[in-house]
């Protein structure tokens, strides 16, 4: 007995209500654009990452700013989120959103600085997103491995916004930056971001922060990480660029005629 | 705050393995329902949770997150957790978040049964 395939109405009434938000492609990166001044290092090729796939201890951490007093729904603050998601990230660090804006699969560049000066050449993937939230996963080398989930919500009678990371440390040497004061800083980071958006809404507001230690233990399975660990390698990439100007100059030399 | 949209069924199947049928949403709202099926399908002696996702009907990133949290419980009580029934694009999600490196799937609840029955 054959069975007809079924009509495509049919056949999209019978998928999961999930199937249009998560990326279409495997968890391997490909930049498909990088826009000019973006520094294009790390990504390409990368794999994507769960927390699973991290060093360090794992954390869940929560950020929420609640907008009192804007009268907005959390679909309208998702939808301004992904249109002006670098505008409300602290200066010095880049994110260049693909042509395409944030929707699933398609693959973000960021240039972040770091301590010291350091300058840190990765990217995310955007994992899901839906009219009411959004993940960005991490590639190997990235500083996290996990995802980070923005949202928006109504919670008694106001809508909040939320960005919740669950990620662990990628390597030891992130791991001892983080506890040197990374951790600080990147809840500092978060908490600027949520602040911002909130006065883009025309709020002043106080950013809730809530750590959760999920896993204490360290993977030390996972400490080769540190091959791909993007901050080194963008390190090496910028002290060789010298190199690689003259290299560019001896092979364009002209030939000389007799 | 909206609903959970998820019922959660426990079935021991033996002192050493439990099911959790899970049937409709599995999203942030589903973490205390998921972790009060969890709680009852664990005892001392469970080594294996075993998760039916045969009636899965939506999951988003935030439930993705859960699963990640329940397995880190599961594992500092030294049990592992498995999964059946997932659909072909549960499958693609478990892959594309990396989760099937670390929960194992099986096709069906034989298979799934057999395995904890050779171990």
């Amino acid at each position: 007995m054959t069975t007809s395939p079924l009509p495509p109405d049919e056949e999209q009434a019978s998928q999961p209500r999930d199937v249009a938000y998560w990326a279409k492609q495997g968890s391997t990166f490909k930049v498909s654009y990088a826009p000019s001044g973006a520094l294009n290092l790390n990504v390409d090729g990368r794999q994507g990452l769960s927390p699973l796939q991290g060093f360090g201890q794992m954390w869940q951490k929560t950020y929420r700013i609640r907008l009192e007093g804007a009268n907005i729904q959390p679909t309208e603050v998702i939808k301004t989120w992904k249109e002006n998601f670098p505008k409300f990230w602290p200066k010095g660090n880049r994110f260049y959103a693909p042509l395409t804006g944030i929707a699933p699969g398609e693959v973000a560049l960021l240039n972040l600085s770091m301590a010291g000066g350091m300058a840190l050449s990765t990217g995310v993937l955007v994992l899901y997103a839906d009219d009411e939230s959004f993940t960005l996963m991490t590639p190997q080398g990235h500083i996290f491995a996990g995802w980070i989930t923005f949202s928006s919500y109504e919670e008694d009678g106001s809508t909040v916004a939320q960005a919740q990371v669950l990620i662990r440390a990628n390597d030891p040497v992130y791991e001892i930056s983080f506890r040197l004061g990374g951790a600080k800083k990147e809840d500092t980071f978060w908490q600027y971001t949520l602040t911002a958006l909130a006065e883009y809404f025309g709020v002043e507001a106080q950013v809730q922060t809530q750590r959760i230690c999920v896993d204490p233990k360290l993977q030390w399975s996972q400490a080769k990480n540190i091959w791909h660990n993007s901050a080194i390698r963008t390190t090496l990439y910028r002290v060789n660029t010298p190199v690689r100007w003259v290299g560019r100059a001896l092979r364009r030399k002209p030939e000389t005629k007799n | 705050m909206p609903q959970a949209n998820v019922v959660m069924n426990v079935r021991k199947i033996s002192n050493t393995v439990s099911i959790i049928d899970i049937k409709g949403d599995i999203s942030a709202f589903a973490e205390d329902t998921l972790m009060e099926a969890y709680a009852e399908a664990s005892t001392p002696t469970t080594r294996t949770i075993i998760l039916n996702f045969g009636e899965l009907e939506y999951m988003n990133s935030s439930g993705i997150g859960l699963l990640v949290t329940l397995l880190i419980r599961a594992n500092r009580q030294k049990q592992r957790l498995l999964a059946f029934g997932l659909s072909e694009h549960y499958k693609h999600i478990f892959e594309l978040t990396r989760l099937n490196e670390a929960i194992g799937i099986y096709d069906s609840e034989e298979d799934v049964l057999a395995l904890t029955q050779k171990s």
